[in-house]
C-alpha cells in the first residue's frame, strides 16, 4: 500500500503543490490530471523516491520510502518522459540490460516474447536510434513486463503512441491492476482503463 | 549485475567508438608534441618526460569525464539504474571500471611507444605502464565524483577540471616521481607503493562519495 502525507512540492522559488494525501492499495490506480507545469511529474519523482518533498513524506507499506531505500526500489518500476533508452542498443539488448542491472535476468527467448507483447519483435535487432518515438515509448514499456514490480510510476504513457500502441498500454495497465498490482499515472488526457479502482486528483 | 553494467557500458563505448578513440589521439599528440617542440636534447627531454606522460593522462582523463555520465544521463536511463534496487555504490564501480578499460587502457597501452620519442631505456618505459595501471583508476575514480557533481550543468567541464585538478595532484606527483626515479637509476618502489595506496583508497571511498553526488544530480 502507497501512502502519501502532507505532501508539498516546490520548483526553485514556486511552490507546485502542499497538502497532498492520497492512499492507493492492490488493484488501485490514481490519475494526477494537470496543465503543463503544475507538478505531475514532480510528484510522480517524489513518490519514485529520486526527490525530497518539502514537507510531507511517501510511505510504502507503512514505512517511509526515503528510510526504505533498496527495498522500496524493488517495487515499483517508473517510465519517464524521457524514456530511458539507449539508442546504440537494440530491443533485445535493451530489454535485457535494463533487466539485468536490476538483479532479474531476463533470457532471450523471454525477452523475444515481450518485445512480441508490445509490438516491437520485427525491429529487435535495430539499433533503437532508428526507432521512431512511439516504438521508443513501446520499448519503455516493455521493460514494464521484465521487472513485474507492484507499483507502476508512469508519466504520460499515451505520450507519441499511435492507436494501437494507447491500446496496447491501456491494456497493460489494465492487466497489472486486475493482477492487484498499482499505478500512478500523470497525464492530461482521460486513461479509461478497464479494471482497477480509479482515484483523481487534480493540480 | 555487476557484469550487466559492465558489459553494458562497454557495449555502449564500443558502438560509440569515435569518442573514445579521441581521448587516445588527445594524449598521443599531446605527449609527441613536446619533443618536436622542445628539440632533440636527450638529456633535456629525459628530466621532462615523467611530467609530460603524467600530465597528458591527467588532461586526456579529464576530458573523458563527460561521457561517464553524460549520456546516461541525457537520455534517462541514468535514473533507471539509481531506481534499481542494486548498491548505487556497485553500479558506479561498475561504470567506472568500464570508463577505465575503454579510455584509460589505450593510453597504458600506447604510453611505452610514445615514450620512446623521450630517449628512455625499457626499463623505464616498462615502469611508465606499471606507474600509468597504478594511477589511471584512480583517476578515472577521483574523476567520477567531479562527473556526477557537474552533471547537466552549463560550463561542466570547466567546474569538472575545477574540482578534480586539486585531488589529481597526488595522483601526478607519485606517478612522475616513479619514472624519474627509474630514469635516474633510483628504486621507484616506494613510490609504486604510495601509487597502490591511493588506488586503494579511492576504489574504497570515491564511489562512494560519486553515489550521493549522483543522487543529489538527479533530484
Amino acid at each position: 500500500m502507497l501512502e502519501a502525507l502532507n505532501l508539498s512540492c516546490a520548483r526553485g522559488e514556486r511552490r507546485l503543490f502542499s497538502g497532498l494525501n492520497f492512499s492507493l492499495r492492490a488493484g488501485g490506480a490514481l490519475q494526477a490530471f494537470g496543465p503543463n507545469g503544475c507538478g505531475k511529474t514532480s510528484l510522480l519523482r517524489i513518490v519514485c523516491g529520486l526527490v525530497a518533498p518539502v514537507a510531507g513524506e511517501v510511505r510504502w507499506e507503512g514505512e517511509n520510502i526515503r528510510s526504505l531505500g533498496d527495498e522500496y526500489f524493488g517495487a515499483i518500476a517508473y517510465v519517464a518522459h524521457q524514456t530511458g533508452v539507449k539508442d546504440e542498443l537494440n530491443p533485445i539488448e535493451n530489454l535485457r540490460i535494463a533487466s539485468g542491472v536490476a538483479g532479474h535476468t531476463l533470457d532471450k527467448p523471454e525477452a523475444q516474447a515481450i518485445l512480441e507483447r508490445v509490438g516491437l519483435s520485427r525491429q529487435r535487432n535495430l539499433q533503437a536510434r532508428l526507432l521512431s518515438a512511439g516504438q521508443r515509448r513501446r520499448l519503455a514499456l516493455s521493460r514494464l513486463l521484465a521487472l513485474r514490480a507492484r507499483l507502476w510510476i508512469l508519466d504520460e504513457p499515451l505520450a507519441s503512441l499511435d492507436d494501437d500502441g494507447a491500446a496496447l498500454a491501456r491494456n497493460l495497465i489494465s492487466e497489472h491492476l486486475g493482477g492487484d498490482g498499482m499505478a500512478i499515472i500523470a497525464t492530461h488526457q482521460e486513461m479509461n482503463l478497464s479494471a482497477g479502482q480509479m482515484q483523481r486528483i487534480e493540480l | 549485475m555487476f557484469r550487466w553494467i559492465v558489459w553494458r557500458d562497454l557495449i555502449l563505448a564500443w558502438r560509440r567508438r569515435t569518442d573514445v578513440l579521441a581521448t587516445l589521439f588527445f594524449f598521443v599528440i599531446v605527449v609527441s608534441l613536446y619533443p618536436l617542440g622542445i628539440g632533440p636534447e636527450v638529456q633535456l627531454l629525459r628530466r621532462i618526460a615523467p611530467g609530460v606522460v603524467w600530465v597528458a593522462a591527467l588532461l586526456a582523463s579529464m576530458l573523458s569525464l563527460g561521457r561517464l555520465f553524460g549520456n546516461d544521463y541525457q537520455d534517462g536511463s541514468l535514473e533507471q539504474i539509481l531506481l534499481t534496487p542494486q548498491p548505487v555504490y556497485l553500479l558506479v564501480v561498475g561504470k567506472v571500471l568500464a570508463h577505465w578499460i575503454v579510455s584509460e587502457i589505450p593510453l597504458v597501452v600506447i604510453a611505452p611507444v610514445v615514450g620512446l620519442q623521450f630517449g628512455l631505456s625499457g626499463n623505464t618505459l616498462a615502469l611508465i605502464v606499471v606507474s600509468l595501471l597504478l594511477g589511471t583508476p584512480v583517476l578515472s575514480m577521483i574523476g567520477s565524483i567531479g562527473a556526477a557533481l557537474t552533471l547537466g550543468l552549463r560550463s561542466a567541464n570547466v567546474l569538472v577540471a575545477l574540482l578534480v585538478l586539486p585531488l589529481y595532484v597526488p595522483v601526478l606527483i607519485f606517478g612522475a616521481g616513479a619514472i624519474e626515479a627509474s630514469i635516474g637509476g633510483l628504486d621507484a618502489k616506494p613510490y609504486l607503493l604510495l601509487q597502490a595506496a591511493t588506488l586503494v583508497l579511492s576504489i574504497v571511498f570515491a564511489p562512494w562519495a560519486t553515489s550521493a553526488a549522483l543522487r543529489i544530480s538527479v533530484e
